[in-house]
């Protein structure tokens, strides 16, 4: 048998993690598929111009921007999530060892 | 192509080896344990790992392959840039902490840590190996094509040299100077390719780009023919003696014509009754070879790459003012670029390389479809759009599935950062990707393309702005190979001392053997990788990088996701989907068109495979095995898979 590399607390907002870590994923990947089938079944929307640029360039820079902001959601979420519900969690045992003081 | 080393180069180049070095040998006292030497003791900062994460994973397929597949085939080779990034949702999403959480010090332990099995434990340490083999080709070349122009020595001198650092670092050390060389290399890289782009921006782009005035563009010339019928091609120019036309595989006419004694290669254009000047590799049957119908010394193999058309404010012009990540995109997108085609002939006097030009609409440069044929109206068969299809699901999921990335997972203190790590690494890669467009492009219109050798359009990008910024750009890219063979190395020593000598043998070893046996894998992967390195001379480093991928993904990825997230998978199940999905992957690359042309080096030989990226196949039937073996092999009393995360 063998143990992880490091320990930690326990963590509350595993489930909330993964639900929103779920969404975001199949978001992304419906975003990425949608940029895979244009190309495939309709490349020359790919060359319609966009300003300066054109759709191709917009849908690729976008989809690498797109990553990058739901990466920064992501965390920001979770890290909120960890710092109220791990506090919750911290509070009890707080309350509970006062409680037991006091008995 | 010819390189002379400068003194610059040398001295920088010898500054990065020493820091380097320096990184390892300060390290080497703290590597006492396993966990120090295999996982840094799991102790490294978040913001420290993102960064090394980046210098893992930017490597010489992302800096020269990308590079140089922009400056060949435009857009198309950005795909990959944007299939390697959208790859870290997966990472993030549903790997990073699940990882964190499973494993120790290797890929195998995540997988393997529900069932405690010899058979999961032995396939999972293969497929490592295997994915880290394939990943460390590209890096071997890629090292082997810089230090040519970088130190003016041969191309094996570079492969060895980078297998030796590697192996010193690796063996002093391990993980905590890996991550350290990784970090040093992904912050020099972002900070210098920022520089090159903004001076790619600076200089505009010419229809005869002189490097700065330092180097004149050759002019390739045309000429004027009175025949072009087969068997009887005749020219104006009377200096020109014709020697032979002929067709070549694809139908395209050719002919030879000699001058003062050297021989060239023309294309001929039967409408226009026009050749246009090629550049020509001849071996003949005693194998000498020939540059341009001279030896090579001669220089007469010039470099390429420029606009035919620019077209700047509505009006043609022969140079562009100073542009801006916009402007520089529309001047492409509107004007005519002159891209190089490659074709090979053979006859009794030996085999000839011909680059002929292939002047082409900066609309189709900035747009898909130049090396990846999607469009149907322009003749895309559905074998080559599904081919496409399976380039970028192998990008999108190899990513999180190579081993030497996910074991830095392990060398952080908690899930958070693990996390958080990613982040930093997305946001890190993300900005480079988007750099790699502009190196690329900036490569393909200022006359800086070696034909020989793609992979080195980045650097020498560099070098048309002077041999100081050259010289930085080529020892960063050799730190770059160095960065990732070095994790890639740690990844598999491990499996063969932890995951296969330890665990599957059950030698159950000290802190101090499994260091030993670690360090002794480490030099033999080391050698290994060195021979692949010479083997695979000249090949695209990126393409070769999304062989590594595709067997990534469809070997370990559905592993992962099944384990994680479906409580029916059993040992079997898992053991099925990595044999399937390495045996499938692997094969259909070995019998891939792509395989026989460049690898066997069969000429006009039709492999019995029809496309060459095989995830599409290998992925789905990797889970489907993976499922059906998992029903059919559901006992009472196996422990069900708890939820992972949970």
């Amino acid at each position: 048998m063998h143990g992880p590399s490091s320990e930690w607390k326990k963590d509350n907002a595993i489930s909330l993690k993964v639900i929103i870590g779920k969404w975001f994923f199949i978001l992304y990947a419906i975003v990425y598929a949608g940029f895979i089938l244009i190309n495939v079944a309709s490349p020359k929307f790919m060359s319609i111009d966009i300003g300066s640029l054109n759709m191709a360039i917009i849908y690729g820079f976008g989809l690498i921007l797109f990553a990058i902001l739901l990466a920064f959601a992501y965390n920001h979420i979770s890290t909120h999530a960890e710092s109220v519900m791990n506090q919750e969690q911290e509070d009890d045992m707080k309350t509970e060892r006062k409680d037991g003081d006091e008995a | 192509m010819n390189y002379q080393a400068s003194p610059w180069a040398i001295v920088i180049f010898a500054m990065i080896v020493a820091a380097v070095l320096g990184i390892s040998f300060h390290f080497s006292k703290k590597s006492k344990s396993a966990s120090s030497y295999m996982a840094a003791g799991g102790q490294i900062h978040w913001s420290v790992n993102g960064i090394a994460f980046a210098g893992d994973y930017l490597s010489a397929a992302s800096f020269l392959g990308i590079c140089g597949m922009i400056a060949l085939s435009g857009y198309d080779g950005f795909l990959y840039s944007i299939g390697y990034l959208a790859g870290w949702i997966v990472a993030l999403f549903v790997i990073a902490e699940p990882m964190k959480r499973m494993g120790k010090y290797t890929f195998t332990d995540a997988i393997d840590q529900k069932f405690q099995s010899k058979g999961i434990q032995f396939w999972a340490a293969i497929s490592t190996l295997l994915v880290s083999m394939f990943y460390l080709i590209p890096q071997m070349v890629g090292a082997g094509a810089l230090v040519t122009p970088l130190l003016g020595l041969p191309y094996w001198v570079g492969v060895v040299m980078v297998g030796v650092i590697v192996i010193v670092i690796v063996t002093l050390a391990g993980m905590t100077s890996t991550t350290y060389v990784q970090f040093l290399k992904g912050t020099m890289l972002i900070v210098f390719s920022l520089v090159l782009v903004f001076l790619v921006m600076s200089r505009g782009i010419m229809k005869a780009p002189d490097q700065g005035g330092e180097k004149p563009y050759h002019k390739f010339i045309t000429l004027e023919a009175t025949d072009t019928a087969a068997g009887s091609v005749k020219i104006k120019d009377t200096t020109y003696t014709v020697v032979k036309d002929f067709l070549d595989g694809k139908g395209l006419h050719f002919v030879k014509l000699s001058k003062d004694g050297v021989e060239s290669v023309w294309k001929i254009n039967d409408e226009t009754k026009q050749l246009t000047e090629t550049q020509v590799i001849s071996v003949s049957k005693d194998g000498t070879t020939l540059y341009n119908g001279l030896p090579k010394e001669a220089g007469a193999f010039y470099s390429v790459g420029n606009m035919s058309e620019i077209i700047e404010d509505g009006v043609p012009v022969e140079k562009t003012k100073t542009l801006d990540p916009f402007s520089f995109i529309e001047t492409i997108k509107n004007g005519t670029v002159i891209r190089w085609a490659k074709t090979m002939v053979s006859d009794e006097t030996g085999k000839m390389t011909i680059y002929h030009q292939l002047p082409t609409s900066g609309r189709d440069v900035v747009s898909p479809g130049l090396k990846y044929k999607v469009d149907a109206s322009k003749g895309a068969t559905t074998m080559q759009r599904l081919d496409f299809i399976s380039l970028m699901l192998a990008l999108f999921c190899g990513t999180a599935a190579l081993p030497h990335i996910l074991i830095r997972y392990y060398t952080v203190p908690n899930a958070a950062s693990a996390r958080k790590s990613t982040i930093v690494a997305i946001a890190v890669i993300g900005l480079f990707y988007v750099l790699t467009l502009y190196m690329g492009l900036g490569a393909m219109v200022n006359g800086v393309i070696d034909l020989t050798n793609d992979n080195m359009s980045a650097p020498l990008l560099a070098k048309s702005f002077g041999i100081f910024i050259f010289a930085i750009i080529s020892a960063l890219a050799f730190a770059t190979v160095l960065g990732t063979v070095s994790g890639l190395i740690i990844a598999a020593s491990g499996a063969v001392s932890h995951d296969l000598m330890d665990r599957y043998a059950g030698r159950n070893m000290s802190d101090k053997t499994k260091i030993r046996a670690t360090r002794i894998a480490a030099i033999v992967i080391g050698g290994i990788a060195i021979l692949l390195g010479l083997l695979f001379e000249g090949m695209n480093v990126s393409y070769l990088v999304g062989w590594a991928f595709a067997i990534a993904a469809s070997a370990n990825l559905p592993a992962i996701i099944m384990i994680l997230f479906w409580k029916r998978t059993t040992k079997e199940g898992v053991i099925a989907g990595i044999i399937v999905g390495l045996i499938l992957s692997l094969g259909l690359i070995l019998l891939s068109q792509e395989t026989f042309d460049n690898v066997y080096k069969l000429v006009n030989v039709k492999a019995p495979v029809p496309i060459n990226n095989p995830a599409i196949i290998s992925v789905p039937l990797s889970f489907l095995s993976l499922v059906f073996v998992s029903l059919f092999t559901q006992k009472k009393k196996q422990p069900s898979l708890e939820k992972t995360n949970g």
